[in-house]
């Protein structure tokens, strides 16, 4: 068999898809937060819990309503998203005049609050979400067999990733909302609801949250911290993409999921801390982030 | 406004002193655990239920003293464990403590049962070290150990067959004993170890190790891990095929990770328990009653801690005494029977020696009823389980 730096190929094909399938996860989860701060300057440290609470939607859904999948990614969404436009009208709007850190705090302790009360209700050991029909099995890639829905992962988050590229950056609302980031009074004085911008951003944001929660719900167990572990990665994410930078956060996410691939590869017990070491560097040599403007 | 926060104080010091006395009268139990965090639901608040169930039960008074508990939360810390003990020791009057899930937060508090002299019955702590190189002579460790876990699931895949192992080890002390007890139990059987990966606790995806384990060609994946870390892991292995290529073995897994993860992808799996609410009329009478107050069948932990609780009132009451020493020398020299053990005793070291179980996880076809998940492969006595004195506790010597 071929080897690169005495790496089978295949083994290197495999952990490329497989960070892939990662990085779809950490694009998705800090495209939301890269717009969250982008636009209104919140430091949104309960986005790991708003992903909880899209995945415990899409059992809940399911086991009380009988929603399925499909409508899950979809309705999962737009309800947490309303979560978070309560979150918006009743706390955040308050904070924007101050430092940062007011809202890193508040949304830092919004965050353990959705999780102490999931974790009440629903027990620490998580449920169980079934794979959808229609994307069960796997397909057999030559190099290693991957599992139809993982594929999807792949799909979803590169549309979905595109799409609010594509809304912020090239069209006349995504124009808008850059404005506002700039210069709130004046749009105001132009005639454009800016709260109403506000609390649209902070809703849409906290989807996409969500929806990475519905996504991810047929691959891990849902349960009340499974949020809490991965919200430190995607910040670390956030920062080495550029705060506020929605291609950087893309871009990054999906890089870095590869990186932290081959990392299981090579040295498996820094897996988790590759992600922070080259944060640590980024940092030092290029403080604004890859994609950040200085 | 001064004078209001001084009367507050001088209030609040009067009753503690007050709580204080009384509690020389009570006899007090305590339970610190993991009631918020990964273990929760393994013992939790369900084993303070099972606490309180052995206490009503024994009809809540002991020596005609009546019988208080205290519970608090360690949250995985040995620091909080250990001072909330020494607290509780202080200033409650504690006779008696259960707990500890989490092996690092159990030694913090052997360490402190032995500097205050108070029974410290250790359950849902898998590591062995506590009645080895930690053991003091107020430990007891009761439900199982990595000893037994690896005496019952490796022992039974290697003389099953599946000769060759690799591992996905949590990257800690207990991932790390865990691996060692397996891997000796399956050399000493004429089987091998290909290979292991350590994985970080808490990994949000284990598929990659996953790969890796598949490409060793190894028969078995002996999980080394637990809570979530286990039920995403198998979980993973279930969707990338590799559970029809390898055999999975869980070298510790709960009753309710079993029914988090759902039969269809727990199927097959061997494992070893120290209790099942479904083996016999003694178990399944108490996990009805159980089952009324929770709403979930107990776990080998929230089992265990009826137990520990009813030996321990049964050993004060024919001590005749709270004292100490006197009590742990009654509850060395008394066999236990009950719901949970039949002829269980505890050894010198420390090990509550009684049998353990093999199981293995029923396909959706084969369960009945609801939580009917395991069929018992194999009884083993609790001499082979935990094995004979290792001499590594100075209490014990070979």
């Amino acid at each position: 068999m071929t080897e690169i730096f005495g790496i089978p190929v295949a083994v290197i094909l495999g952990q490329l898809m497989l960070g892939l399938v990662n990085g779809s996860f950490y694009a998705m989860l800090s495209l939301g937060l890269a717009v969250i701060f982008g636009l209104m300057g919140v430091v949104n440290f309960a986005h790991g819990a708003f992903y909880t609470l899209g995945a415990f939607a899409a059992l809940l859904g399911l086991q009380w309503l009988g929603i399925n999948y499909w409508a899950a990614l979809v309705i999962a969404p737009l309800a947490v998203g309303l979560i978070g436009i309560v979150v918006e009208r009743l706390f955040l709007r308050h904070l924007y005049k101050l430092d940062p850190l007011y809202g890193l705090l508040m949304t830092f302790g919004l965050a353990l609050v959705f999780e102490g009360s999931l974790h009440q209700l629903f027990g620490a050991s998580g449920q169980s979400y079934p794979v959808p029909g229609a994307l069960q099995g796997a397909m057999n890639l030559g190099f290693m067999i991957l599992p139809i829905y993982r594929a999807w992962v792949i799909v979803v988050s590169v549309a979905v990733c595109f799409s609010t590229w594509f809304i912020i950056e090239r069209t006349s609302v995504g124009a808008t909302l850059r404005a506002a980031t700039e210069n709130a009074p004046l749009l105001q004085a132009f005639g454009v609801n800016v709260p109403l911008l506000m609390v649209a951003t902070y809703g849409g944001g906290v989807a996409l949250a969500a929806l990475a929660g519905v996504l991810s719900a047929p691959v891990i167990v849902v349960s009340p911290q499974m949020g809490s572990s991965l919200v430190i990665v995607v910040f670390a994410v956030v920062v080495i993409g550029g705060m506020g930078s929605i291609l950087g956060a893309i871009i990054s996410g999906l890089t870095l999921g590869v990186v932290e691939g081959f990392t299981k590869v090579i040295y498996p017990e820094a897996s988790n801390i590759v992600v922070f070491v080259i944060m640590a560097l980024v940092l030092i040599l290029r403080p604004a982030g890859l994609f950040g403007r200085e | 406004m001064k004078f209001k926060t001084l009367a507050i104080g001088l209030v609040a010091a009067v009753a503690a002193t007050a709580s204080a006395l009384a509690a020389g009268e009570d006899v007090v139990i305590g339970d610190i655990d993991d009631l918020s965090g990964t273990y929760a639901d393994v013992a939790g608040t369900g084993a303070v239920e099972a606490m309180k169930m052995a206490i009503a039960d024994f009809g809540g008074t002991v020596l005609g003293r009546k019988i208080v508990t205290l519970v608090a939360d360690h949250q995985n810390k040995p620091d909080i464990g250990a001072s909330k003990f020494r607290e509780w020791a202080d200033q409650n009057g504690l006779n008696l403590l259960l707990g500890g899930s989490n092996t690092g937060v159990s030694i913090a508090m052997a360490k402190v049962a032995a500097a205050k002299k108070i029974p410290f019955i250790a359950i849902g702590a898998g590591g062995a070290s506590l009645t080895n190189e930690d053991c003091t002579a107020y430990t007891v460790h009761y439900v199982y150990d990595t000893t037994a876990l690896a005496n019952g699931t490796a022992t039974t895949i290697v003389q099953g067959g599946g000769k060759s192992w690799f591992y996905l080890t949590a990257d800690y002390a207990f991932g790390t004993q865990l691996q060692n007890a397996a891997s000796k139990v399956v050399e000493a059987n004429g089987g091998k170890t290909l290979g292991a990966v350590r994985v970080p606790l808490g990994a949000s995806d284990f598929s990659s190790f996953l790969l890796q384990a598949q490409g060793s060609g190894a028969q078995v994946l002996g999980l080394a891990n637990a809570g979530e870390d286990f039920s995403n892991s198998l979980k993973a292995a279930n969707e990338f095929g590799i559970t029809k290529k390898m055999k999975p073995a869980a070298l510790l897994a709960f009753i309710t990770n079993i029914h988090s993860l759902g039969l269809q992808t727990a199927q097959g799996l061997y494992l070893t328990t120290g209790f099942y609410w479904d083996l016999n009329e003694d178990t399944r009478a108490f996990s009805k009653r159980y089952f009324e107050k929770t709403g979930k069948e107990p776990t080998m932990d929230q089992g265990g801690y009826y137990s520990a609780t009813l030996t321990y009132l049964k050993a004060v009451k024919a001590a005749g005494t709270t004292d100490a020493d006197k009590v742990m020398a009654e509850l060395k020299k008394t066999k236990i029977n009950d719901m949970f053990a039949k002829g269980g005793y505890i050894r010198a070291d420390g090990v509550m020696v009684h049998d353990m179980y093999v199981m293995q996880v029923k396909s959706p076809q084969e369960s009945k009823y609801p939580w009917d998940y395991y069929k018992v492969l194999r009884v083993m006595k609790g001499e082979e389980a935990f094995g004979p004195i290792t001499g590594l506790c100075p209490l014990a010597p070979k």
